[in-house]
């Protein structure tokens, strides 16, 4: 993630505390782990203001069901139904119980 | 997770979701969009 959208999603996280809920649109396994893992654990590259900062937010991606069961059906199809059908959805919802894994575990 | 009621932070990319698709699921399963980024990695 990028150093101002890391300071931008450390400024939000900051100023709304509980509650606050990340929602993943990335293309495939391993930009899923990375980006759980920085805003979950910190940014992994030390270089971003994440760097060393937990925030442990909750982590979900778009493509999981039971994100895609709360989206209204018009909406989902309208602005996800086609990337889902071109990416590897198998393997970017393995990369995020792999994220959540390492979570759990650190 | 039930994501009414919640602050959402909408993290999309380029090649795939991008944030304001993203924003426009989550305010339909009646979140709240707090933050909407989109990464483009080239």
């Amino acid at each position: 993630m990028g150093l101002e959208d890391q300071a931008a999603v450390k400024r939000v996280a900051d100023e709304h505390g509980s509650g606050v809920v990340v929602l993943l649109g990335t293309p495939d396994a391993e930009s899923t782990q990375t980006l759980a893992q920085t805003v979950v654990a910190g940014d992994p590259s030390y270089a971003g203001p994440l760097a060393g900062v937990p925030l442990g937010l909750p982590v979900l991606h778009v493509f999981e069901p039971e994100v895609r069961d709360q989206v209204p059906a018009d909406v989902y199809e309208a602005q996800v139904a086609l990337m889902e059908m071109s990416l590897d959805r198998d393997a970017i919802l393995a990369g995020l119980r792999e994220a959540r894994r390492v979570a759990a575990t650190t | 997770m039930e994501l009414r009621g919640k602050k959402v932070i909408a993290l999309g990319e380029r090649d795939g979701v991008p944030g304001p698709a993203l924003a426009e699921c989550a305010r339909g399963a009646g979140a709240e969009v707090v933050l909407t980024l989109t990464a483009c990695y080239v």
